[in-house]
């Protein structure tokens, strides 16, 4: 049983203020992400709520508790290191007991759990191993063991994957997500990954410099980005986006066609599409084809409209080649429009 | 052309290695020569290339008046600067390289500085506050003394030692329910603890062959080094060549023990 929030939280190293009034409620067993460029404050706001960095400002909950003057051992969390942290000293066996032994747990308790959580992990064979005598994939599967055997309310990952080889990092992933689906523990998740992102969360929380711009379900997240930012950050390819002009009565020209759009005021906003949510037609937006990719079930065109750069994926049955005139048709329910003043999506 | 370059710079290397080694290694050898050779042998002309296994000169060493106490004041002057050089010195250098703090880098700059004053300066002043504090001619005192000239290593060998523990174990120490203290126990400690012996080691040889503040603040109870100082003129050959010996052999081990260390405290890869 532990909802986390964070009410207000802001995080200055001197001069530098690394996070901004954040506020953010993660409910009891959700699988948070905490996703954002390098230097976005994702990992400050994970050590804050670990304990290993205290706020500048505001309150940190876990549970009915406020923990923010309390030290990293009594706030019922344990975390997972993006270097995995594990006590060369010890063997295997004594790293993932570590805590319960802290915790002055029987070795009978202790024994059980440290094989339990070994066989989950897949690696009660290396218990008598040091971690200079194994591999990186196994110190990960130590580290999430060691953290998993205390039982704790909250687990906080850091990065814990990017340390490791795309094959062996994809197997983790699927894993480690069915092991914390099995718990009941919130687990915070920090990783600049998207697709990791994506695929483990029940709820992203995208950063960007010090601020917390969008917390949604990974599917909303992707069909309605909040912001310019995330629109360009979640997706790969990203998000095209064309400067439009208002025609009036909440119609817009977008690249000499006209669409359906919000009833704003505005001079000027701007026209957002996912490159997979258009379809090539005979009459739509025009583009010039400059590059054809095939990436297996679908080509990758990046195209010239109307002076900015536009990509599309479309089926591998067409025949195009660089130079071509084309034109695309996007969903109407896909598009989404942007206030270039304000960064932020127009309803 | 090349080829003759390249052979005349092997032979340059080749031969300044065997003169440095002939330089460190001929005095080491006539000491174990002589050291190992009876009086008379020592005292006789023209000198021996190896040693005759007599412990006739090792005797009249053990056997001269006041030098078994000399030796053991050495001994326990030089555990207590150890230690003491150790308490003081790890936790400071667990301090830098672990906290941020306003004059950090000064502090670094400033510790090797106490090395800067020369000694004989400061001997009078401190032989005054000595006898004031009635520390003078006691081991105590010249353990306090020795202890200052040790220190900075101390500081700056602990330094790179707990530099090089990634900060991640302790904090996943914390979390795994440790107290600051217990994870420095548990974790930390039997991480750095051969470095530790090191700096331990280090800082007993500093003592072990220090002489000067020796000689001037025991008058009773000097060490070895001062001992043998105070006799220098008056013993004979053999005894010199013994003490020699006996002085150089266990800062020669423990020193070549611990290089490794050594070599890490001045940031030189090793291995």
């Amino acid at each position: 049983m532990a909802e986390i929030r964070l009410r207000n939280i802001a995080k200055r190293f001197g001069d530098y203020q690394a996070l901004h009034s954040i506020d953010l409620t993660i409910a009891d067993r959700e699988f948070m992400v905490l996703l954002g460029a390098s230097g976005c404050g994702k990992t400050t706001l994970l050590r804050i709520i670990a304990g290993l960095e205290s706020p500048s400002e505001g309150e940190v909950w876990i549970g009915d508790k406020r923990v923010d003057d309390l030290p990293p051992r009594e706030r019922g969390i344990s975390m997972v290191f993006q270097n995995y942290a594990i006590f060369p000293h010890l063997t295997v066996f004594d790293n993932i007991g570590f805590g319960l032994k802290m915790h002055r747990l029987p070795q009978k308790t202790i024994r059980e759990r440290v094989h339990r959580t070994a066989k989950m992990m897949h690696i009660e064979q290396l218990l008598d191993r040091y971690s200079g005598q194994i591999s990186g994939g196994q110190r990960q599967r130590v580290a999430v063991a060691r953290a998993l055997a205390m039982e704790p309310d909250v687990i906080l990952m850091d990065e814990p994957l990017s340390n490791l080889d795309a094959l062996l990092r994809l197997e983790m992933r699927a894993e480690l997500k069915g092991v914390l689906a099995q718990s009941d523990t919130t687990a915070i998740y920090v990783t600049h990954d998207q697709i990791e992102a994506m695929s483990l969360a029940d709820r992203i929380s995208v950063m960007h410099r010090g601020k917390i711009v969008q917390s949604d379900s990974p599917v909303h997240l992707y069909r309605y980005p909040a912001d310019r930012f995330v629109a360009g950050f979640i997706g790969n390819p990203p998000m095209n986006i064309l400067p439009a002009t208002p025609i009036g009565d909440g119609r817009w020209q977008v690249a000499n066609r006209e669409f359906e759009g919000p009833r704003v005021d505005a001079k000027n906003i701007e026209f957002a599409i996912r490159p997979e949510d258009m379809h090539l037609a005979d009459e739509g937006i025009e583009g010039r084809v400059q590059v054809v990719e095939p990436l297996g079930p679908h080509l990758l065109l990046t195209c010239d409209v109307a002076g900015c750069p536009f990509r599309a994926t479309v089926d591998n049955d067409h025949a195009v080649n660089p130079g071509d005139i084309r034109y695309f048709a996007p969903q109407p329910d896909r598009i989404r429009w942007f206030d270039p003043l304000t960064d932020l999506a127009l309803a | 052309m090349s080829g003759d370059m390249r052979l005349a710079s092997r032979y340059l290397y080749g031969a300044t290695i065997a003169l440095l080694t002939i330089w460190v290694l001929v005095p080491l050898g006539l000491l174990l020569i002589n050291t190992l050779s009876s009086p008379e042998a020592v005292n006789a002309f023209p000198k021996r290339f190896w040693p005759e296994f007599d412990l006739g000169s090792l005797r009249f060493f053990a056997g001269f008046d006041g030098m078994i106490d000399a030796l053991f004041n050495s001994i326990w002057v030089a555990g207590l600067t150890m230690v003491l050089s150790i308490l003081i010195g790890a936790p400071a250098g667990y301090a830098l390289s672990r906290f941020d703090f306003p004059g950090k880098e000064t502090f670094r700059l400033l510790v090797l500085l106490t090395r800067a004053f020369p000694l004989p300066l400061l001997a009078l002043p401190m032989a005054i506050a000595f006898i004031r504090l009635g520390i003078d001619d006691t081991i105590f005192g010249l353990g306090l003394v020795h202890t200052m000239l040790a220190l900075p290593f101390a500081v700056l060998i602990t330094f790179s030692l707990f530099s090089g523990i990634p900060i991640e174990l302790e904090e996943a120490a914390w979390t795994l329910g440790c107290t600051r203290f217990g994870a420095f126990c548990r974790v930390v400690l039997p991480l750095i603890l051969p470095g530790i012996t090191a700096s331990a080691i280090f800082a007993f040889v500093i003592s072990w062959n220090e002489v000067f503040a020796a000689a001037v603040l025991t008058i009773e109870n000097r060490t070895l080094t001062a001992f043998l100082l105070q006799n220098l003129d008056t013993s004979p050959l053999h005894l010199k060549f013994a003490g020699g010996f006996i002085l150089v052999v266990p800062a020669l081990v423990f020193i070549f023990a611990v290089r490794k260390y050594l070599f890490a405290m001045w940031g030189i890869a090793n291995r």
